[in-house]
């Protein structure tokens, strides 16, 4: 980090958003700056906001990307309801994401973008720059021809000299917010090399100077390190944590992975991260369709191995099918979905939880089956590990439940201590004396895993009602009733294995927000600050959605008022008062976007109010 | 592990009640498969019948071998899934014309590109059976049918097209109650390195009866059926009614022999299983009934390495360059910082 010789005021916090088409490579300038932030020391949380077109048309509204991160000196749990600095690349990019910048807030835009034609093309009747400087901190940069300058000597044609003007934006804020640039020039010699990676690095240190010299950014700022539990930490998104721990799964119980697994939004990158890891053992299978995902991934399971698929809404609807008869031969597998907003086809690359009540009951006749989600993008890693010991353990299909958002989003994560982690015993069946495909076990109600190979185990499993403890074909309605309520109590016992439940604040009082999911980040935020402000609010988040923890009715009754906030029309909400017979209320949003905190606020506040 | 006792057809017999109707075509097929598998050279226990939905899909219940009767149309993915998982598994699938053409047709197109060295029996009798008698995509154009009265105006799918087009690198055809010819199928199929589908011709006496009764009969076979041998002339017929088959510019035509005559001289092709170009196996698919004789045996047969190999390659290639993947390694790689107590 190069010293400045401007005054540096020292703040808590600041959230940016970095705003362009989807071709200036916004993701990539806040992919680094979050990195660099990171190294810095601060708590952080991002929020990558991007259309579902590879390449909308350039200056158009539908192509507009934007990156937001906040940073702080002290706890964090979202990426900030408004960002506080907006850099706009564009006129679309700045009418796009005006409306949440902060009032008063700091607009960045580059002014080379402003064209009559592209003042237009955003929609704008008139040039909107001289109406900005009354509400916000109006920063007018002509970034591309500053970038052009700082190329001039380097005999690149005019595209691939426009193209790295994101690093000169970048540069620019590195000054700003005094990060260092280290990592980003690190990252930038191992990916480019020759005159890309000249003109790269040029940008970002001329960019840097830029900060420096011009006389519009009087004082530049530092957001002190957060003082946070000690420990080494990384960053991550959801999707890489969720990859990780399905790696960390197979190393921890012992037996390869095998992912069945098709493109789809968000869900994609798990795939891409496994395939890079195949000196784990790990099996990584595209199959034709999502059907075919989810089957191989039974049949590796069959065959004995850890079998894996990870989708999304659509996919996972294809995949219920063969979900159900995991369910009915109780073969452990998990199937991750990665929550987007729908239905159909919806808004792939947005965010929401609207597949609860589909992992419940979207499967033909009662086909129980435990449901996790995790909370964090940390979270991700944890939840897939106890998502396999699950399945293993109960010989059951899993249904994890992540989203878009939390795939997505990035946060500080402590890396866990190897040897810390749960390793689990996997039992396969290899006695042949008295074996029974379906004899349970007496505490579990598992049956044994009796894997292909096993001599003197061989046996068949059909999607056909089978007979108790033989798995022969049976149509005697005795057995139907008997299978399937074992099924369901196979499922309800996994409670006993839960811990209880957690309650974020009083143990009992007024208000007590219930949320589950990507969610917990802002219900959780929103809570504290409603606590420090005095109100008589606690929260519980659940990661655990089937079956519930068994302390879950008695937490619920200790409260006067129930609010279920989830990012979809009411499913939990349904769920929990048909459970639990409490008068919840729902705050449901389904705008493809994470809470804010406000929203959560606001609806507490009117619960305290009428009370 | 070396069984102490051979095993014999019996030992492959479940204890099951076998369900299916009355002089169904099936019966004869499990049979056969029965007393192939002793000679297979496979250990039982690595033995696994894997099947969809359908009449003929019910068959992995009657073998005693592992077994796994799955969802409709979707076995050549559990199949996929299980010989990637463990290729040491002799994997089998069993499936019909509408599980594996209809409902199956893409999964079965995707294994079978994949190359993956699994066997898939494919029961046709045109017709669906266990729904009650729907036309199928294998019946034949105005088949009469309860979802058909006025006569179906799909046109068929063959499944030996199918597979060729699909890539296959082992495609036969063979015949319910043709005892020594199917199991010879049966055989060359088990030792085939990828994918192998035969198509059985399989008789159901309840929806379809006899539509395959010219070459079911022993005694209208020589004249209905072309048995392919390779290396030998596409030659059939009894004496004094023997005909040959050229095959030019991709066109059949029928050749008349005399007893005497030398085909090849009068122009009549020689099978070759492993023809350079697959369009040699389809121009021998187009042989159809009363035209032409239908062509029984293995169309074609030919190498390609298999998925499970070439994924196993990849995960050995990697653990060699790479060593054993370890977590603590890949949980700190990249860019991470310590925040002190």
């Amino acid at each position: 980090m190069s010293q400045t010789k401007k005054p540096v005021e020292e703040i808590d916090r600041v959230a940016i958003r970095f705003a362009g088409d989807s071709g200036d490579g916004m993701q990539l300038t806040g992919t680094k700056f979050t990195e660099a932030t990171a190294l810095a020391g601060n708590d952080l949380s991002t929020f990558p906001d991007f259309p579902a077109e590879i390449r909308a048309p350039a200056g158009s509204l539908a192509g507009v990307s934007g990156f937001q991160v906040h940073f702080a000196s002290e706890d964090i749990r979202t990426p900030a309801d408004a960002p506080d600095i907006l850099m706009a690349m564009n006129p679309a990019a700045l009418r796009a994401n005006l409306g949440d910048l902060r009032p008063g807030g700091m607009a960045i835009v580059n002014t080379d973008a402003f064209s009559t034609k592209n003042v237009s093309q955003a929609g704008y009747t008139e040039d909107p720059l001289p109406a900005l400087r009354d509400n916000y901190r109006l920063v007018e940069i002509p970034l591309t021809s500053l970038n052009r300058e700082a190329l001039a000597s380097l005999k690149l044609g005019a595209r691939e000299t426009d193209r790295s003007k994101n690093f000169f934006a970048l540069g620019l804020m590195y000054w700003l917010y005094n990060r260092p640039m280290e990592s980003t020039e690190r990252w930038l010699e191992g990916k480019f090399k020759g005159a890309v990676l000249e003109a790269n690095l040029r940008v970002l240190k001329a960019g840097h100077a830029y900060g420096e010299t011009t006389e519009l950014f009087p004082v530049s700022f530092v957001v002190p390190k957060a003082k946070i539990e000690p420990g080494t930490y990384r960053n991550i998104t959801g999707n890489t944590a969720l990859a990780w721990g399905i790696i960390a799964a197979g190393q921890l119980l012992g037996q390869p992975i095998f992912l069945g697994a098709y493109p789809i939004t968000p869900a994609s990158d798990v795939l891409h991260e496994l395939a890079r890891y195949r000196h784990f053992g790990i099996k990584t299978f595209q199959a034709e369709d999502e059907i075919a995902a989810a089957c191989s991934a039974i049949g590796a399971s069959f065959a004995g191995h850890l079998g894996i698929c990870t989708t999304s809404g659509p996919g996972f609807i294809l995949k219920q099918e063969a979900i159900g008869l995991a369910v009915m031969t109780e073969l452990p597998v998990v199937i991750v979905n990665i929550q987007r907003a729908g239905p159909s086809t919806g808004m792939p690359t947005k965010t929401e939880q609207a597949d609860l009540l589909a992992a419940y009951y979207g499967r033909n006749s009662d086909s129980p089956v435990p449901i996790l989600a995790p909370a964090t993008p940390g979270d991700c890693f944890y939840t897939m590990i106890e998502a396999f010991e699950i399945a293993v353990k109960y010989m059951t299909p899993v249904v994890v439940l992540s989203d878009g958002y939390l795939a997505n989003s990035s946060e500080p994560w402590m890396i866990p201590e190897v040897a810390t982690l749960p390793r689990t015993n996997v039992d396969y069946r290899t006695d042949p004396d008295g074996f029974q495909p379906y004899q349970r076990d007496a505490d579990t109600l598992a049956r044994p895993w009796a894997v292909p190979g096993t001599p003197g185990l061989e046996h068949r499993l059909t999607g056909i009602e089978s007979e108790d403890v033989t798995g022969n074909v049976s149509y005697l309605s005795d057995n139907h009733q008997k299978m399937v309520n074992l099924r369901a109590e196979k499922i309800a016992r996994i409670a006993a294995d839960l811990p209880p439940v957690e309650i974020n604040g009083a143990e009992r009082g007024e208000v007590l927000v219930v949320g589950w999911g990507g969610t917990c980040g802002a219900i959780t935020a929103a809570v504290n600050e409603a606590r420090a402000d005095g109100q008589d609010v606690s929260s519980i988040h659940l990661r655990h959605l089937n079956p519930f923890q068994s302390d879950l009715a008695d937490a619920l009754s200790r409260f006067n008022q129930v609010l279920v906030a989830e990012l979809n029309h009411g499913q939990l909400w349904r769920l929990l008062r048909a459970e639990f017979l409490v008068p919840a209320e729902s705050l449901a949003k389904v705008e493809g976007l994470p809470f804010k905190i406000a929203e959560i606020r606001s609806r507490i506040d009117q619960m305290l109010a009428g009370s | 592990m070396a069984a102490a006792t051979p095993l014999k057809a019996k030992d492959f017999v479940s204890d099951q009640d076998v369900r299916w109707c009355p002089g169904c075509g099936d019966y004869s097929i499990l049979k056969n498969v029965q007393r192939v598998m002793p000679d297979l050279g496979v250990p039982k226990e690595n033995i696994v019948f894997i099947s969809g939905i359908g009449c003929s899909s019910r068959f992995p219940l009657y073998m005693d071998t592992f077994g796994f009767h799955t969802i409709h149309g979707r076995a050549p993915a559990f199949a996929t899934g299980i010989k990637a998982a463990r290729p040491e598994l002799s994997v089998w699938v069993v499936t019909g014309d509408g599980d594996g053409l209809s409902i199956g047709g893409n999964h079965l197109m995707h294994v079978l590109r994949r190359n993956i060295d699994v066997q898939i029996l494919l029961f046709n009798n045109r017709v669906y059976g266990l729904t009650k008698g729907q036309y199928s995509p294998t019946s034949k154009i105005g088949m009469n049918s309860k979802s058909t009265p006025q006569g179906s105006i799909d046109h068929p799918v063959d499944p030996v097209s199918f597979a060729l087009g699909a890539g296959a690198t082992f495609v036969a055809r063979s015949i319910d109650v043709d005892a020594p010819h199917l199991q010879k199928m049966l055989k060359r199929a088990a030792d085939h390195k990828g994918t192998a589908i035969i198509e059985i011709l399989q008789n159901c006496p309840v929806y379809n009866d006899d539509i395959w009764v010219e070459v079911q009969d022993r005694k209208s076979r020589g004249e209905a059926a072309l048995v392919l041998e390779d290396g030998e002339p596409l030659v059939w017929g009894a004496h004094g009614q023997r005909r040959g088959i050229a095959i030019n510019d991709g066109v059949p035509s029928i050749i008349a022999l005399g007893d005497e005559d030398d085909p090849v001289s009068k122009g009549v092709a020689i099978h070759d299983e492993s023809h350079e170009s697959a369009s040699y196996a389809f121009a021998l698919a187009t042989l159809e009934r009363p035209d032409f004789p239908l062509p029984i045996g293995v169309f074609r047969s030919v190498e390609k390495p298999t998925y499970e190999a070439m994924l196993q390659d990849q995960v050995d290639s990697a653990v060699e360059q790479r060593g054993d993947g370890d977590l603590e390694s890949l949980l700190h790689s990249g860019d991470t910082w310590t925040v002190e107590s």
